[in-house]
């Protein structure tokens, strides 16, 4: 295997006592000591402090212009409406190809001068190489390696946070905004990936364990693996790519229209101009033959990643597959994502996993499978 | 009463002419937070080496191999109810199913716990 590469936090993971996994080629925290049910009912009872600097984040910025010079090219690439994106939001947006598939979800910011870009760890180097191509002669594309990001999550986050960037409290569900701090510049965001309110804090390497380390001094706030962050976020409904989304998957299978805004829709003021509009587009009028869904199977075990299932309990075709399942802690019982033929996806209907060779109901149900608690 | 192991990290204890079966604390540690237990129907026939429990945990899912030949006696329900139990008390409250074997000598060939803690090193 080749050398797994190391977050700034590293070290502190090793001290907190973590259990290590490789994954995107760096070397994460799966857990802590605490364990990961544990980890995920504490970041929903408390707070819990997540090392995501393995995530690419990137710098776009016009070569003439404003944030809106970069919004304009960015469009190309995604179909989220970035030119109303105000100054100081942020957006949650999917990289898309020419046959309607999703290459990646990123999170956009303006910010004022310039877009600022979270992208996941797994794609980054390929999304980077497609942002630069995709915007040369628009914009510059700078991927930013001087800094870790970390996520404070849960319903404490903000008072943990507000002792070193007071603005924290001032801001709502995806603002962004930049402070000075003891820990040099931060850039924050009041978003996450947990269902959870909670920020996600860009930092300067060089003050990162320090920044980490004065959060967890924070009496509710206790560090959380990987492990926990895959059942929060699915907990929350949201997909991982990868898993729940793939280049062959359309944002309008995987529902998640609602993260195409009216102005990239038919009869739009910025209609389609993004890769793979015309299938995503003619979806969106048509609809497709298949559906993401939330899936809560009866009793205890989980239908995991792979799960065929049926519309019946014997016998028939299948009509789909699970393509992310565990077991809930908050919602104490086992909750899958799945893909689903049209005709299976309304809510309340049972269909049936294959769990080791018997066929389990479960019930389709809408997500999130936790509200979210997002201050709005 | 002794108490011996396996190779696949199980503990089996004698208690008369029965023998009670859980997984070690080594197990219970690496599988992390149990969410589901399925034990096997009270007079089960088994073999050695049958998949006849399949336990869950936040990670994944594995199996749990009869020991021995023999029939299961009795299971452990109040585990099938609360799975963490088996984290928190793997070697005692833990414990999956009494098995009855056919032959009680096929526990000599088991480690005994200085040989299994040297397995796991």
């Amino acid at each position: 295997m080749a050398d797994l590469m190391h977050t700034p936090l590293f070290g502190l993971h090793g001290e907190l006592g973590a259990k290590m996994t490789a994954f995107a080629g760096y070397d994460m925290p799966v857990q802590y000591p605490m364990g990961v049910l544990k980890e995920h009912l504490h970041c929903r009872a408390a707070a819990g402090l997540f090392d995501v600097s393995h995530m690419g984040q990137v710098i776009v910025s016009p070569l003439k212009g404003d944030a809106h010079d970069a919004a304009r090219a960015l469009e190309t690439l995604v179909p989220a409406d970035i030119l109303g994106l105000a100054e100081g939001r942020q957006r949650y947006g999917l990289f898309t190809n020419d046959t309607g598939g999703i290459l990646d979800d990123l999170m956009i910011a303006n910010r004022g001068d310039h877009l600022f870009l979270v992208v996941n760890a797994a794609c980054k180097a390929q999304d980077i190489a497609h942002l630069t191509d995709g915007l040369a002669g628009s914009c510059t594309v700078t991927p930013i390696e001087d800094r870790a990001l970390v996520a404070l999550q849960g319903p404490d986050a903000e008072a943990a946070l507000c002792g070193i960037a007071p603005i924290a409290a001032d801001m709502a569900f995806m603002d962004v905004a930049v402070t000075d701090s003891a820990f040099g510049t931060l850039w924050i965001s009041r978003s996450g990936y947990t269902g959870e309110d909670g920020f996600e804090i860009s930092v300067p390497n060089s003050h990162a364990v320090e920044f980490a380390r004065a959060l967890l001094a924070h009496a509710s706030v206790v560090p959380i693996g990987l492990g926990a962050r895959d059942s929060l976020r699915l907990e929350a409904g949201l997909c991982l790519y990868g898993a729940d989304l793939d280049t062959a998957t359309s944002p309008i299978e995987a529902d998640l229209a609602w993260s195409i805004q009216k102005a990239r829709r038919t009869g739009g003021a910025r209609a389609g101009g993004f890769p793979g509009a015309e299938r995503i587009l003619h979806e969106l009028s048509h609809g497709t033959a298949r559906r993401r869904i939330g899936l809560r199977p009866e009793g205890r075990a989980p239908m995991r990643a792979g799960t065929a299932l049926f519309a019946d309990e014997t016998g028939g075709a299948e009509i789909g597959r699970v393509t992310s399942g565990a077991w809930g802690p908050s919602v104490e019982a086992p909750v899958s994502m799945a893909y689903v033929a049209s005709g299976h996806e309304a809510p309340g209907t049972t269909i049936w996993g294959d769990v080791r060779g018997r066929r389990m109901p479960a019930a389709v149900t809408p997500m999130p499978f936790r509200p979210a608690t997002y201050k709005r | 009463m002794t108490t011996k192991f396996t190779e696949e990290h199980e503990w089996i204890r004698r208690e008369d002419d029965v023998v009670l079966v859980g997984i070690t604390e080594h197990a219970a540690t690496q599988l992390g937070d149990l969410v589901f237990v399925e034990l096997p129907d009270v007079g089960t026939q088994v073999a050695k080496d049958d998949e006849i429990v399949v336990i869950e945990s936040v990670k994944a899912a594995s199996d749990i191999l009869a020991p021995m030949d023999g029939e299961i006696v009795e299971v452990n329900e109040a585990v099938v109810e609360n799975p963490a139990m088996v984290n928190e008390d793997p070697m005692g409250k833990g414990w999956f199913f009494k098995l009855k074997p056919e032959d009680m000598s096929a526990m000599d060939d088991m480690m005994d716990e200085a040989a299994y803690k040297k397995f796991v090193g």
